[in-house]
Formats: structure tokens, sequence, C-alpha cells
């Protein structure tokens, strides 16, 4: 716990430092603000869905970008010397570096805190489907951010490390467009294990435990996964 | 406080580590020498717990690689050989990152802060960010690191390499130091290092141990024989002749106006070696007896492990 924090707070602390995670924000801020502000339903039904919508698919993006260099840097750099010759666990390691860049996220998702606050100034928006939806985004953001070190985890390579995050996250969200061309059976059962079933449901208020089971057993998983991978460098 | 049984190394196939063993007590500074590839980097690295070894056991400070490895961790300071800085950190606040890793708290980390700054000679530098310090004081921000935490063992891999002489004599004289208060297992391929800082040597060369003792030990191991360096003057071409024919004598060759004469193993002839000096009437400069530096050693238990295979 003790380390997990601290691995945590230099990870948060040198996002800051760096222009790379305000560049990100940034982009994420410009361009949902836009879908935002250009969506109809902003103004029709006074939600956030516009901002939720494009949200979710750019938090794939910017998840990999964000995490890319948590652990390929390290190896890089040689520091991952320093960091599994400590009396550190790999999995507290590993979850430090969770938290800390799920620091991040947390900030992206509060800034955009406004786009709610608008419409709570010039309307009467229901709060459930905003605070679901600010739930799914969590959610799926965590997930996201679960594959990216992983697959930072696998690689010396920064590029390598998003596009390998990147595909994954892909596949794994648009994943629910190719069920509709599968037998019925087989669709519903691929759906399942997309990253994009069950966040229309978020968005329209509704909490559902699946979902949040997935979106937890994917983070976990993935979490495991990069945990097997450093395991498996030592044996290298 | 080291011991090493058996450990073996593979990287897929290529063998790195052949299944050597090695035993250090407590309070020795021993010399782990070998060429490059030779696998000091790889034991090194098992022992601090980064790699894994294929097979094989070792204890660090009586906690075992395998099953105790977060004890062995703790216990261990550890220089690899890529220096681990951040770049966009400064002294200080990589040295707290350090320090909190080794799971010191708050109040221990200001103070022991100051103590190895002082110790490693960078106090002047503290604040200044590592990306913009030269190669000696990277290697020296690597050593604090290494003791931050106060550990009973360091191992330091290749401390001296690529920084410049001036540096070079600090960091020396600093592991030095610190050897009188850790025990300390350090690597170089550079043979004149571990006469200068180390009690004992373990020589690696392609994955397997080939010598092990003092550096004093060592030579007479290997050298048996005496060598004795004469200096005479008025020198003329029959001297070497002159020389060779001297019962006890195996060789002679010149260096300048200086003859080395190896001597047959257990053989002592300076005694006829004067007397053939008067004899030939030549003026004697100096007559002594010279050791076998650790490069010579090097050279014949390389070669003859070449010219046994
Ligand atoms: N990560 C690695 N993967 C594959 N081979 C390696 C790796 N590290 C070292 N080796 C090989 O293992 C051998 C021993 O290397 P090393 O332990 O670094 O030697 P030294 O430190 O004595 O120069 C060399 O042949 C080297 O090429
Ligand atoms: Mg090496």
């Amino acid at each position: 716990m003790r380390n997990t924090t601290i691995i945590a707070l230099k990870e948060f602390k040198s996002y800051l430092a760096s222009p790379m995670a305000y560049i990100v924000i940034g982009i994420f801020l410009v361009l949902t603000g836009v879908f935002f502000a250009t969506s109809p339903d902003t103004l029709i039904e006074t939600s956030i869905k516009g901002f939720l919508g494009s949200g979710s698919i750019l938090l794939l993006l910017f998840a990999s970008v964000l995490t890319m260099r948590l652990l390929a840097e390290e190896r890089k750099m040689g520091t991952l010397e320093l960091l599994l010759t400590a009396p550190v666990r790999d999995s507290e390691l590993i979850l430090g570096k969770f938290v800390g860049s799920l620091g991040i996220l947390i900030v992206m998702l509060v800034l955009t805190f406004y786009y709610p606050i608008l419409l709570r100034l010039f309307g009467d928006p229901d709060m459930g489907p905003i605070t679901a939806g600010y739930l799914g985004l969590f959610l799926l953001g965590g997930a996201s951010l679960a594959v990216g070190i992983f697959a930072s985890s696998l690689t010396s390579n920064q590029i390598v490390a998003t596009v390998v995050a990147g595909g994954i996250l892909f596949a794994l969200y648009f994943m629910g467009m190719l069920a509709s061309f599968l037998p019925e059976a087989l669709g519903k059962f691929v759906n399942f294990f997309s990253l994009s079933y069950y966040f229309p449901d978020f968005m329209r208020g509704i909490i559902d435990t699946r979902g949040v089971i997935y979106y937890l057993s994917i983070t976990a998983l993935f979490l495991f996964l990069a945990i097997r991978s450093l395991e498996n460098s030592r044996w290298s | 406080m080291i011991k090493v049984e058996n450990l073996t190394k593979y990287y897929g196939k290529r063998l790195a580590v052949d299944n050597i063993s090695f035993n250090i007590d407590k309070g020795e500074i021993v010399g782990f020498l070998g060429p490059n590839a030779a696998g000091k980097t790889t034991t090194m690295r098992i022992l601090a717990g980064f790699l894994l070894p294929t097979s094989g056991n070792a204890w660090v400070a009586d906690y075992n690689i395998l099953s105790q490895s977060l004890q062995v961790r703790r216990h261990i300071g550890y220089l690899p050989e890529a220096v681990p800085l951040y770049s966009d950190m400064t002294i200080r606040s990589y040295l707290n990152f350090a320090a909190q890793l080794r799971g010191l708290d708050k109040k221990r980390i200001r103070a022991r802060i100051e103590e190895v700054v002082e110790i490693c000679h960078l106090e002047e530098y503290v604040d200044v960010l590592i990306g913009k310090l030269s190669r000696g004081f990277r290697q020296r921000v690597g050593v604090a690191q290494a003791i931050i935490h106060e550990p009973e063992v360091l191992i330091l891999d290749e401390p001296t390499i690529g920084i410049d002489p001036i540096q070079v004599a600090m960091t020396r004289q600093l592991i030095r130091e610190l050897g009188k208060e850790h025990t300390i297992l350090l690597s170089t391929h550079v043979l004149s290092e571990v006469s200068i800082i180390c009690q004992r040597v373990i020589i690696i060369n392609e994955g397997k141990i080939v010598a092990e003792d003092s550096i004093e030990n060592l030579s007479s191991m290997i050298g048996g024989s005496r060598r004795i360096r004469l200096e005479v003057s008025n020198p003329s071409a029959k001297v070497v002749e002159r020389l060779c024919q001297i019962e006890g004598i195996s060789r002679v060759s010149q260096e300048g106006s200086q003859y080395i004469l190896e001597c047959s193993t257990g053989e002592d002839p300076r005694e006829k070696i004067m007397e053939s000096v008067v004899q030939n009437g030549w003026t004697l400069l100096s007559l002594e007896s010279v050791e076998m530096s650790l490069e010579d050693i090097f050279l014949k238990l390389t070669t003859k492990k070449e010219s046994d295979q």
C-alpha cells in the first residue's frame, strides 16, 4: 500500500512536470467541447450525450498515449532496474503506475464538469444520466489505462506500446460491430466482451451491475497480465 | 554475506553464467573480474533480484534470492552497470524517491540525504537536474542511491566505467571508504582496479569462474615461479646468452636495459646471478624480485583455459 502510494505520487508528479499530459488533456477538452457544443442532444435534451459519446472514443486513444511511457521508458532508460531491485512487489509497482495515471484521468474528467455546470446554469438537465455517464467514462477510462499499462510492459519502445494498446482497445471496442454479422447467439456472446456494449446504458442513466463488473474485470485482467509480464522479464 | 551455489543463467539458448559458486564473508571487498560478456552483470543482476537464475541458488545477507527476494532487496545496495537515473529529477528528489522505495521514513530520509550527499561529494549539486550532470557525477549519484538505506551488502557493477581519470580516482577512494562499513562485491574489467580496491578477486570468463583467491595467493599459485628483474650497465648481446646458462633460469627476455629472468619453479638463483655478473665484469645497477601482475595472471589463466579445450 505504502509502496503503491509512493510510485503513484511519483508518477502523478512526473505527468504534471511534462508537457504530454497537458497536451492530451487540452486536446481532449477542445474536441469533446466541440462535440458537446454542436450535438443536438445538448440543446434538445439538455444532456451531455454529445460529450460522453465522443469522450468515450477519445479516452481509448488518450489512455494509450498517457500510459505508453509508464514502463516502456523505464525499461529503455534502465530505471526499471532500480524499481525491480527495490523491495517493492511487482503488483505494487503496477498498481502504483495505474493509480498515478488514474489521477490524471480524474483531473481530465473533473475539468469537463463545466459541461453539466453550463447545462445547470441554462436549463434543467436530468442529473441521473450525467452521473451514470461520468461513472461509465471513469470505468471505461480505467480499463483503457490498464490495457495501456499492459502494452507498455511488453516493450521498451513507446511507439510500439501505444500502437499495441490502441490496437487492443479499438479491437475490444469495435468487436460489437462485428457481432451484427455473426449468428445471433455468437453475436450476443461477442457483444458481452465488447468495451462499447455497456456504455450506452450508462449514457442513458442506467447503472447496470454487469457493466460495472465487466469494466472492473477488464481492468483487473490487464493489470494482472502486466504484473505477469514484469515477472516474466525476470526470467528472460 | 553472499553465498552463491551452482548458479546458472541461460538467455534463451545462450549460456551467460555457467554453474558458478563462491562465498563472500562479512566485511570483504571482493573484485569480480572478467572481460566483456563474461557474465558479471548477469550474476550481479541475479544477486540484486532483477533477474532469476535458470538453476542454482544464492543467499545474500542470509536471505534466499528465490524465496526471500524482498528481504534480499531490502539488505542490498545495488549500482547497476547503466546507472538508473531520472534525468528530469534533481539529485535531492531522486534520492528522496530511492529512499522511499527502500522503506525509510521521512525524518530519516532527510538526514540520510544530507549524509550520502556529503559522502559522495555532491553537496553543491543537490538541487541540480540529473540530466545536466556529467557522467562522473551521475555515477556518484548512483552510488548515493545504493547506500542511502545503509545496506549491509553493496553490489557495484563496473562503477568506474566511462568516467574521466580524476573521477575514477575519486570513485575508487569512495569505494575503499565504503568498504569499511559494507561488504562489497564490485565488478570490473580493469585489472589494476582490483589490486587497488579489493582484498580478494574472483575471475570469471565465458560464464565460468577461472580463479578465486586473495591477490597475493593468486599470483603465487599461478606463477609458482619467481621472476627477477635485472639491470646492468654496458650490456652486450652476450648478456641474454650468459644468463640463460645459469642453472635454475628458464627464460630471459630483454626490455631496454632491463632483463626479466623467469626462474624454474622453486628455484632462487639470485646468488648465481650475482656470481655471473661479477665474472662477466658487468656493473650491477639493480636486482629485484618482481611479483606477477594481475595482467599476467589473467593472461595465463585465460590462455591456459583455451589450450585445455
Ligand atoms: N538480456 C540479455 N539477453 C540476451 N543475452 C544477454 C542479455 N544480457 C546479457 N546477455 C549475454 O550474456 C553474456 C554475459 O553478459 P553480461 O552478464 O552482461 O557480461 P559482462 O557484464 O561480464 O560483460 C553475454 O554473451 C551477453 O551477450
Ligand atoms: Mg557488464
